[in-house]
């Protein structure tokens, strides 16, 4: 009987390992390849472990383009949407979760019809929005389309809806103003909150490579993405370890971000569905 | 002092109203009012043609292998990402270090780059340096074409995005298991109900507005695929990975022909426009019937 139950666990847990492997095995093979030589990436059979380990094709990588540029620009762009979009999105979500006002239900509808609709379906116009305001070569349209965030907005208004009412009455009677109010009592209460739309948006733009595609043709607004995704397009054969030694600098800080705070990570991503 | 309190929330929702206005709202209509044009976007004057480039669009053959690729992707994709996920969600629905590992695991390509994501894939998939074709002829299968030949091009797609896609299913799923409440369980097992009885009787129904939420919510992002097909095979071979998104932004910003991409534009919006619908229709109904 025990024997049996060793057995099966024994099968589960192998079965489960080969499961793993199958999504993480991906990354490894990515950093294997990024550290060998040209001549070893077309060795066939593939070699596992490296010959010769090559970290001079992450210089090779970077160098092989403005990457400093792109890298600033990757960096300037997800921090200056997360922060237009807090500095937008709170005062939205306290006024839905916290007053009544005419008009409230039209104002709530458009940021669900806001929420709805993708950027692959307003690419298009927006872009050519941006050309007649004469806003191309610029951060603008990288960043003003996302300066104000729906699904911040929403959870927002769902964390400032659960601050009991005696606390803001409270505040009121001490005559603090509402600024105040969403400063020392919002805010720090919806602290969770913050975090976690925080990483969804800073990751979601960190990653983002069909609008910067759509809105730079000028190397000095491109971003991380747009210079990796460059590393593969030269005509001619690939250099596979170059390729995948960009491909590393733009996962690992996703990853070390992961390994550092997966149940927030996850909570951000499954709850930006679930809602 | 009044007024001033009248106006404020107002004035806290006018930036973000603004954007959603400017950047979501308004372009659909100009979208829309530019597929009743012509025009290239350098010169002044944006010709009204009427209902033409929807014909042009209709007549078009390129077009109708657009749409029956995007759906076949689409089709196999969900269906293939939330078969697998249930499954591991019924699996990885446990607690221990062991679990919330796999859980991380399978969830990280969601997190990735579809850039990472896409390049990796055409590294793995490469057919005469691949590994996918080593791991093939390991088990004695001949080499696959994958991305090379308009046969296995879409399928291969199909994989990344299941690959991609699988994880964040399998999270939700459990979310949704870890919701159902525990006396139901508990009154099955007391009644001597059988797994599988348990299963069809109280898990899956249980966990259906769960999946039925996945099945759009992944139906829609499907159908809007556009970073793996741009990095990996630019549509084709011979058109057989080209899909609407990326069929308008070919019209758009390789051809010019900006009222004609608009009209696909347009087909887009309403796509997406009837599985939303679709969706708040179902979730109302269930709204009343509690």
């Amino acid at each position: 009987m025990s024997a049996v139950r060793w057995f099966r666990k024994g099968a589960e847990i192998l079965a489960l390992a080969g499961i793993a492997l199958m999504f993480v095995f991906p990354f490894l093979w990515m950093t294997l390849t990024a550290l060998k030589g040209m001549d070893e990436v077309h060795v066939f059979p593939p070699t596992w472990i490296p010959e010769q380990i090559l970290w001079e094709n992450f210089a090779q990588a970077w160098g092989s383009g403005p990457f400093l540029t792109y890298f600033f620009n990757s960096i300037f762009v997800a921090v200056a949407i997360l922060v237009l979009q807090i500095v937008t999105g709170v005062p939205a979500a306290y006024a839905f979760a916290r007053y009544r006002f005419r008009g409230s239900k039209v104002l709530f509808a458009l940021t669900l019809i806001a929420l709805m609709i993708p950027p692959q379906l307003t690419f298009l116009p927006v872009f050519i929005q941006m050309s007649e305001w004469d806003l191309l070569n610029t951060y603008l349209p990288l960043i003003l389309p996302y300066a104000a965030s729906a699904f911040g907005i929403f959870l927002l208004r769902q964390a400032f809806m659960q601050v009991p009412e005696e606390l803001i009455e409270a505040a009121r009677l001490d005559k603090a103003s509402e600024w105040q109010i969403i400063w020392t009592i919002m805010l720090p209460m919806a602290k969770p909150v913050l975090i976690t739309f925080g990483l969804f948006s800073f990751i979601y733009h960190w990653n983002d490579y069909f609008w910067p595609l759509v809105m730079t043709n000028n190397d000095a607004f491109r971003t991380l993405p747009l210079g990796i995704a460059m590393l593969k397009s030269s005509e001619g054969s690939i250099y596979w370890n170059i390729v995948m030694a960009g491909n590393v600098i733009l996962v690992l800080p996703i990853l070390l971000m992961f390994f550092m705070a997966q149940r927030q990570i996850i909570r951000a991503f499954v709850y930006s569905g679930v809602k | 002092m009044r007024a001033a309190e009248k106006l404020r929330p107002y004035l806290f929702t006018a930036p973000s109203m603004l954007i959603f206005w400017l950047f979501f709202l308004y372009p659909i209509g100009y979208m829309i009012y530019l597929s009743f044009t012509s025009w290239n976007m350098i010169h002044p004057v944006k010709e009204f043609v009427g209902l033409e480039n929807y014909q042009e669009l209709l007549a078009d053959p390129d077009f109708h292998q657009v749409m029956s690729n995007t759906v076949l992707y689409t089709v196999l994709s969900v269906l293939i990402a939330l078969g697998l996920a249930l499954v591991l969600a019924l699996w990885l629905n446990r607690s221990g270090w062991v679990y919330s590992m796999m859980q991380g695991a399978i969830f990280s390509p969601y997190i990735i780059s579809l850039v990472s994501v896409s390049l990796l894939w055409l590294w793995l998939m490469d057919p005469q340096y691949g590994l996918l074709n080593w791991l093939l002829g390991l088990i004695g299968l001949p080499p696959s074409p994958w991305l090379s030949h308009n046969d296995t091009a879409i399928y291969a797609l199909v994989l990344v995005s299941v690959w991609k896609m699988v994880g964040y299913n399998t999270l939700v799923c459990i979310a949704g298991l870890q919701s159902i409440p525990k006396e139901l369980h508990e009154a099955a097992q007391l009644d001597k109900a059988s797994v599988w009885s348990e299963f069809w009787r109280i898990t899956l129904p249980m966990l259906s507005p769960t999946l039925f939420f996945l099945l759009v919510v992944n139906t829609i992002s499907s159908f809007q695929v556009f970073d793996t097909v741009k990095i990996m095979t630019q549509g084709g071979p011979v058109n057989s990975t080209n899909m609407l998104v990326y069929y308008i932004f070919e019209y758009g910003f390789e051809f010019f022909k900006i009222g004609y991409a608009s009209a696909a534009g347009v087909v887009l919006f309403v796509l997406i426009g009837l599985m939303t619908v679709f969706h708040f229709l179902i979730l109302s109904r269930r709204v009343h019937y509690r």
